[in-house]
Order: C-alpha cells, then structure tokens, then sequence
C-alpha cells in the first residue's frame, strides 16, 4: 500500500521540477535586462567629430559640468531611433538636455535625419567606426543612458523611449541630480 | 463612462466569485442550505458581468476611444471594421478579458444545464471554478487592468501594424483559448469529483461534452494556425515546431487521451484514477502554454508581446492550481475505488496504449520545447528544432495510428485475437499493397517514415469505417459517425503529411519576365513584375501564368509588400489549389540585374493536412451533438420514469 | 455492474492496477529516456560566431549559428539566387551563404539565426535562415530594416 502511495506523489514532484525551471528561467530573462555592468562609472573619455552641419562637436570628457543629462545612442539608418524623436523631443522640451552619438553614420544622412525627426540634440558626434558605442557597452541603436553632473553613468535604457518611458527618464533624470 | 462601468462589472464578478466560492465550501463542506441554494443564481450573474465587461471593451474598440490606454496602444480609427472588433482581444488585457469572460460563462453553463451529476459534486465543481476565476480576476485587475485611461487621450492609436491585420490572427487566438476555458471547466470537475470522491462514471458524462467541446476548438485552431503559417510565412511549411506552436499542441494531445480515458469511464466505469490525471495534465497543458507563449521565456518566430512579471504571474497561479490538484490527487487517489477489469486483448486496453502513446509523445513535446531552457541554466545554449522533434515524435505517432486501427475493432472488455487477426487483415493487405506500390511505382526513393506514413493511412482509412460495418446506417447514433470521421480524418491527415513530405518537388531560380520553368509536369511562366497600391501598403506583384499540356490553368499574383505604417515588408504567397496538391508561388527579392527571385513548390496532396484536421473538429461536432442528445433523452426518460413510479 | 465489479474483489483486481501503474511509469521514463538520447545527437546547437570560431566547430556537423549580418558584407551571387554574407558578434565573424529566398527580416545589421554546418572552407552553408527578432534593441513591430519615408522605400540598412 505504501509503495502505491509514493507512486501518486510523482506526478506532483515532475511538477514541481518544471516549476522549479520555468522560474529560474523567469528571473534569469530580468537579471539579463537590469545587468548592466557601465552603470556607476564614468563616460569613457573620448573627442568625436561633429556628426551634422547644425550642430557642435561631442567631447565626452567635457560631461562632467555639474548638471544630470542624457546620451542618446542613435544612426539616421536606424527605424526605432526615428521613431522615438517625438519622445526625445518631447523630454527636450522639458528642459532635458541631451547629447548624442551617431553610429557608423555619413554627415548629410544625420542632417537629412534631424530635418525629417526634429532636432532635440545639443551636440552630437560622429562615431565613425562605434568608438564610444563600444566602450559604453552599449550593443546596438538606440540605447539612452542617464549620466550625472559628474559625468557617471546612472542608467542604460536599452531599445526604443517609448512614450510609455518619458516618465520614467525623467524620474532617473531628478535621481542622478543628486 | 464605458471604461468604468466596465472595470466595475469587473471588480463586481470578482466579488462574486469570492462568494461563489464560500458558498461551494459552505455547502459541501457543511451543508448550508442557504449557500447551496444561492450559489447557483451567483454563478449566473458571475458570468453574465463578466460577459458585459467583455462587451463593453469590444465597444470601446469599435469607437475606438482613444482615451483608452488599450484602445490607443493596439488599434487605430483607420482600421477595418472586423480587425477594431478582433483588436480588442489581439492583446495581453483583452486576451485575459476573454478568458475570464468565457471561463465564467461556461461557469453559468455548467451551474444551469448540468443535471447528471451528483448533487455536492456538482457544486464542488463550481467552487473550484471559482477558485481559478479569482486568480484570473486577480491577475486581470492588479496586473493587466484592460479598462486603463490614458490622460490626455491620444490623438490616434498605434495598432496598425499589418502583420496583425490577418484573419488568422485575429480569430486564431480566442479559438485556442475558448479550448483551453474548455479544459480548466474539465479540471474543475475532476477537483469537484476528488474533493467529493465521486469519481464514477456519472463524473466522466457529466465532464465529457466539456472535453469535446474544448477538444473541437484546439483541433480546429491547430488546423487554422498551421495552415495559417502555411500560406502566411510564405516558407512552405506547415508545422515548424516553434514553441509557440508546441503550446497549442501539448493541450490538445492531453484532450486527446482525456477525451479517451473520459470515454472508457463513462462506457465502463474503468481508468477513474487516470481520467482524473488527465484533466489535471490537460488544464497544466493550456495554463504552460499560456506562460510559455506570454513569458517570452522562450524565443519564437512568431512575434508575440511579452511581459517576464506577467509570466510570473501566471506561473504563481499555475503553481497554487496545478499544484493544489496534484497535491488532492495524491492524497485523495488511493480512496478511489478501481474501475470495472478488462482483458489485455480488449477496447479498453487499446485506450489504454492510445492514451500512453499520446502521453509519452506530450512528454517529447514538453521535454523538446523545454530543453533550451534547461541547458541555456547551465551555460549551453541549444536549440531544439525540427530535427530532434521529426525523428523521435514522427515512429510514436505513426504507432498511435496502427493502434487506431486496430482498437475500434476490438469489443469493450475482452476479445479475441485471433478473430482480431481476421478482422484486421483487410486494412492489413491493403496497407502491404500501399507500400509495395509506392516502393514499386516511385520514381524517387522515398524516406521508410513517410512509406509506411501512407500504409497505414490506406489502412486506417479502410479501418475507420469499420465501426458501421453491417450497421444500420440510419439507426447508427451520431456519435459513431463522430467517431468514424474523426478517425477517417485521422487518416487523410496523415496521407497528407507523408505526401507532402515525401513527394514534394521545388524550384528556386531568378527569372525574368518570359522564362518558364517546368515543375511537376506543369509549366509556369512569368509574364510581368508590376507596381501595384493597396490600402495601406504598396508592393511589387508579380503575373504568373500557369499551365498544363499547352492549356492555361490560372495566373497567379505573388507579390512581395511594403507596409507603410509601421514599415514593414511581406511576402504574399500563392497557393493555387489543384484535386491532387497545391502549386505554392513565392516572390522574393528584385535583384540588380532586373531579375526577381522565384520559389515555386508543387506540394502533391498537402490540402489534406487540413482537410483531415477539418473531419477530426467535424467528427467531434457530431460527436458533441449525439452525446448531448442521448444524455437529454436519458434524463427524460428517468423524469418520466421516477413520475411512472411516482404515479403507480 | 456494480455487482459484477463487487463480485470480483480479490489480489488479481490490485494486479490489475498495478499493472496500469507500472505500464504508464515505464512508458513515461521511457519517453523522458528516449527525448533525453535523442536531444543528444539532434539538438542543433546554438553558437555564436566568436562561440564557434573558439569551438572549433568541425565541418559537416549541423549547428545553428546566430548573429549580427556584417554591414557591408551581404552579397548577391549571380545565379540571382545565392546570398554571401558574414555573421558576426562583435568579437568574431564568419562568412556565410545561403541559396533560396531569404525571411523578410533578414537584413544587414540585424540578428539573424542560419541553420546549417561549416564546409571544408570554414564557410558556413546554411540551409535555413531565421530572422531572429532581437527584442533588445529594436521594438519588435519594426525589426531589422530601414525605410526611406520619402520614397517610402524599405532596404537594408545602410553602412
């Protein structure tokens, strides 16, 4: 009787085994979205070249002024980073300023892309061949980070602003002032 | 206004599945009158809200009021008519809307039309329908609230992307998860029938219609989707064991061999314990599927949003639900008395192999889909296709269809082998003389699986009739036809798939306008490549005359589609359908040189892939018709009988 | 029925449902055993190009080799037919081709999954190609492909 009595708790414990693996998947897919080993440490220093006609040159080492910014990763061949301009647009006209660098990218693209997108940029450089993209650890357009009024990088927003994420910048953007 | 009254029939159901499930534990568990009179009315307005609240948020996307975070997000006054309507549970909310909304209405079904079953079960089984609900009305309210404004209102939505603009898509998801409400009402009975130990007979008809039903709808949203990805991915192929798909399948296959096992049960009042563990395993399938599907724990082709807290969510209640009813299955199991016996040679024990065989090729399934999981925890990453699922489930399946054969053969109980034997030689030469013509005739070596695929397809083709064997035709009830469809559609199916896998031929080529190509003694030429504006897209569309001995058979337009907003490319295939197969015509790329990438396939018989799958979902509609009428005659007759009684 | 169910109480109606236990636990172990030995040899495993290069993944064995399409890098044979490209992680890169018609998605600068085995060359012939939706840095409704919105024209991503 026993024995039978075992028999009928293995389904429960194949069960439990399954739960045991979808969740340690679960928390494994965020660990992968939060990991982001930049965070905490200063903007790699490094001098690009203007990126459009309209705008000032980017000298990262120049970030550190005292005041909290963002730094929008983007490419004028890039879909989502047309996309998210009324976004950026939007947090510019909240005062947000922002800097950015453009990817693998040719002068009369990036103008052609600011008349179509807006301008919401105060400089932007030129990074002909990722440069900065790579030692921000930044993996692909576009990506946005948070940098302080020390010039540390507070956070990685990975992929597309969203309007869903304009708040959320702007909460991240009150945080690093201080 | 909409908005709200809709969240407030909400939270109202949620308070009354709260209820519902207090009165269900008053009156099993204590035998309050008051409750066991009251929680059927409850259940009722339970189902009727939520069905409200379902309607509303249909409203909301016809009018597409955009100050509707839902509404804004995932459709767009430009949209056609039909596709504002299916928007409105083509998302994360409205999907969850929907399953509460049919899950409570199937609630109130079963709280009015349910009469065979045994008093306390009965409302056991409603308690633990209310049970599920609430975690639904949890997860709806707290984490996905469908009814959300957005302040201030957008100015238009955002849904207008054309991949989703697809009939498939748009009724393919509620008809997988209509099956899968099917299933959790399943599983509430076998709670119901263990918290009351009434596992009987009685138990497997009162849960059956249910299993068909829910059965129906996911053999009928496989075929759909498959063929969806058939004709939409413009890839040729129509199983691509993605996850995805594999999520859709595993609950079928548990509905299968519960839909077999209920049947033994309340024909023979055999296989109790079993039945019980497959309506667990069957609602585990649909609710795994579900997080699987909306986790985004595993990468798909098919491109869903994904949500990892939603995951978890569902995960905590797959862990409460699943893990309660197998925690009360291991502890309640051993009081359940066993069945009626049966011989080794018998229908039963045909079931039995049935039900094993669908359940070893679930755990292939599960396993499969899983495994990437699995290893990419331990640091491997490892991707489990098409391959490993072909070799290994293919044998298994084609073994399920030989027991098929034989098993609707066999008498309930005991039979003999030998007149089995008898029985069985028929299909069984017909089948030999399948494969020594295909080995004979084939001009092409033919893979040994898809060879005895179509042997055994002759054979169970020729079998499934046999249960009208000799029959009245006009007397047979009409779920015997259910089943011999059902079973005859098996076979089409199956001869469909070897078919196409076995005798398939494909052209690859850049042509341009005037060369032909000759494919399955057919000719197709390519006439013209030409701009060509729809509604919202505009594309290059390609002339191609087909044609056959000299003859025209038809001209096909592939055309390769640009969407405007967002931007997206397709590809528009052709499939022109002929009796014996389909030419299936595929655009591609325009190359410098003003050539045009073309994919040509002649796929000889692969319509019956669907055309079985449709039979199977028909063999169960009969199926579920003559079931629910013989059950209504029966009830009549013990009315009247208990009045005869009565009276004398 | 029931009385010829109650008739029948003894040692052989427990066999019975022994018998079913112990048919459906070695059917079930079977089952796991089988899928375990076979995800062995037929799993296709996942490399990616700096993964595989490191791996020193032999020729002729089937494997699924996931990555970026170089900018740059993609190549139309003449047969019209046949498509040269190299995939790449960042760290490693590896030249690729593929014959047929290629996904909608499949682009350069954007994540792709061939499926296939490395020739004699090192080059790695794929018979599949997947467009692989990289959720990480593009929204998945507008993955992997530019669009002009003046000619309203889609093409690959310029270098």
């Amino acid at each position: 009787m026993n024995k039978r009595l075992l028999i009928l708790w293995v389904p429960l414990i194949a069960y439990l085994i399954f739960l045991v693996v979808a969740s340690l998947g679960l928390n494994r897919d965020q660990q992968q979205v939060v990991q982001s080993r930049m965070i905490g440490k200063p903007v790699p220093g490094i001098d690009l070249p203007a990126a459009s006609s309209m705008k000032p040159a980017l000298s990262t080492k120049q970030m550190a002024d005292g005041k909290p910014r963002l730094l929008n990763v983007f490419a004028s061949w890039c879909v989502p980073c047309a996309a998210e301009a009324p976004q950026l647009a939007q947090l510019a006209q909240r005062g947000v300023r922002i800097d950015a660098v453009a990817i693998r990218d040719a002068r009369p693209d990036v103008d052609a892309f600011l008349k179509r997108h807006g301008d919401p940029f105060q400089r932007i450089g030129l990074d002909a061949r990722s440069t900065l993209q790579f030692y921000l650890g930044s993996s692909g357009v576009p990506e946005t980070f948070v940098v302080d009024g020390k010039g540390i990088i507070r956070y990685q927003h990975i992929g597309y602003i969203g309007p869903q994420d304009v708040e959320m910048l702007m909460q991240k953007l009150r945080e690093a002032e201080t | 206004m909409i908005a709200e009254a809709g969240l407030a029939a909400l939270w109202l159901a949620a308070l009354l599945a709260g209820a519902q499930l207090l009165f269900a534990w008053a009156a099993v568990a204590k035998g309050n009158a008051d409750a066991l009179r009251l929680i059927r009315p409850v259940t009722v307005a339970q189902g009727v809200l939520t069905g409200l609240a379902m309607t509303l948020l249909i409203i909301l996307f016809l009018r597409s009021d955009m100050s509707v975070y839902l509404v804004a997000a995932n459709s767009h006054s430009m949209k056609p008519f039909i596709y504002k309507f299916a928007g409105a549970w083509g998302n994360h909310e409205g999907s969850m809307l929907l399953w509460v909304a049919v899950m409570s209405l199937a609630g109130a079904a079963v709280a009015l039309f349910e009469r065979g079953l045994d008093k306390r079960t009965h409302i056991a089984t409603l308690g633990a329908q209310a049970a599920i609900s609430l975690g639904f009305y949890a997860f709806l309210l707290l984490a996905s609230n469908p009814f959300a404004r957005l302040d201030p209102a957008a100015r238009d939505g955002q849904g207008l992307n054309p991949l989703l603009q697809d009939p498939g898509l748009a009724f393919h998801p509620p008809t997988l998860y209509i099956g899968y409400v099917g299933l959790s009402v399943a599983f509430s009975f076998a709670v119901g029938a263990l918290l009351t130990r009434q596992v009987n007979a009685r138990f497997a008809r009162a849960v059956r219609p249910w299993v068909l039903a829910a059965w129906i709808l996911l053999t009928f949203g496989i075929t759909a989707g498959s063929y969806w990805a058939y004709y939409e991915l413009g890839w040729g192929g129509w199983w691509f064991w993605d996850p995805v798909e594999n999520a859709s399948l595993m609950p079928w296959l548990a509905a299968t061999a519960l839909l077999h096992s209920a049947s033994v049960l309340a024909t023979r009042d055999a296989l109790r314990a079993w039945t019980i563990m497959l309506a667990v395993v069957a609602f585990a399938m649909s609710m795994i599927g579900t997080f699987l599907v909306r986790s985004g724990i595993l990468t798909s082709v098919h491109a869903f949003a994904v949500d990892p807290t939603r995951g978890s969510f569902i995960l905590i209640l797959l862990g409460i639900y699943i893990g309660g009813a197998l925690i009360l299955f291991a502890l309640r199991a051993h009081t359940v008395n066993e069945g009626a016996r049966f011989d080794p040679v018998s229908r039963e024990a045909m079931l039995v192999i049935n039900n094993l065989l669908l359940c070893v090729i679930l755990a292939l399934v599960l396993i499969g889909t899983l495994y990437p999981l699995l290893t990419e925890m331990m640091g491997v990453r490892v991707s489990v296709g098409p391959p490993y699922f072909n070799t290994i489930i293919g044998p298994i399946a084609l073994a399920l269809m030989v027991v098929l054969v034989i098993g609707p053969m066999l008498r309930w109980r005991k039979d003999d082998a030998k007149l089995l034997l008898r029985r069985a030689a028929v299909p069984g030469g017909l089948a030999l003389l399948a494969l020594i013509a295909i080995v004979g005739l084939s001009s092409r070596a033919v893979g040994l699986l898809p060879t005895l695929g179509l042997a055994v397809a002759a054979a169970l083709a020729l079998a499934s009739l046999a249960p009208l064997w000799k029959r009245n035709l006009l007397r047979t009830p009409l779920f015997t036809y259910g089943m011999v469809i059902a079973h005859f559609g098996c076979a089409v199916s199956l001869a469909g798939m070897a078919s196409e896998s076995a005798f398939s031929s494909e052209r690859l080529a850049a042509a341009k306008p005037g060369d032909t190509y000759e494919i399955a003694g057919m000719t197709v030429r390519l006439d013209s490549v030409m701009p060509f504006a729809g509604p919202n897209w505009t594309a290059m569309q390609a002339a191609l005359t087909v044609s056959k001995d000299g003859r025209v058979i038809g001209v096909a337009h592939p055309q390769a589609r640009f969407f405007s907003d967002p931007p997206t490319p397709t590809t528009e295939s052709v499939q022109m359908t002929r009796w014996n197969g389909q030419l299936y015509l595929v655009l591609g790329e325009a190359l410098e040189d003003g050539r045009w990438q073309l994919r040509i396939w002649w796929k000889p018989f692969v319509t019956f892939i669907w055309l079985g799958g449709g039979l199977i979902a028909l063999g169960g509609v009969l199926a579920l018709i003559g079931r629910v009428r013989r059950e209504r005659r029966n009830s009549k007759a013990q009315a009247s009988a208990a009045a005869a009684m009565v009276a004398a | 029925m029931t009385v010829l169910a109650s008739t029948r109480q003894g040692p052989k109606r427990k066999h019975q449902r022994l018998v079913l236990v112990a048919l459906a636990l070695v059917a079930m172990i079977g089952g796991v055993l089988l899928a375990m030995s076979a995800l062995k040899d037929q799993a296709a495993y996942f490399y990616t190009p700096s993964e595989a290069q490191a791996a020193k993944v032999e020729a002729g064995k089937a494997i699924r080799l996931g990555g970026m399409v170089e900018v740059g890098s993609l190549k139309r044979g003449p047969d019209g037919v046949t498509v040269n490209f190299r995939l790449t992680d960042g760290k490693a890169s590896v030249p690729a081709s593929f014959s047929g018609i290629t996904p909608d998605l499949f682009k350069e600068n954007s994540g792709a999954v061939a499926e296939g085995a490395f020739d004699a060359q090192g080059v790695f012939r794929a018979t599949n190609i997947l467009a692989k939706h990289d959720e990480r840095y593009m929204p998945r409704e507008m993955e992997g492909i530019t669009y002009d919105p003046k000619t309203h024209k889609v093409e690959a991503a310029k270098p």
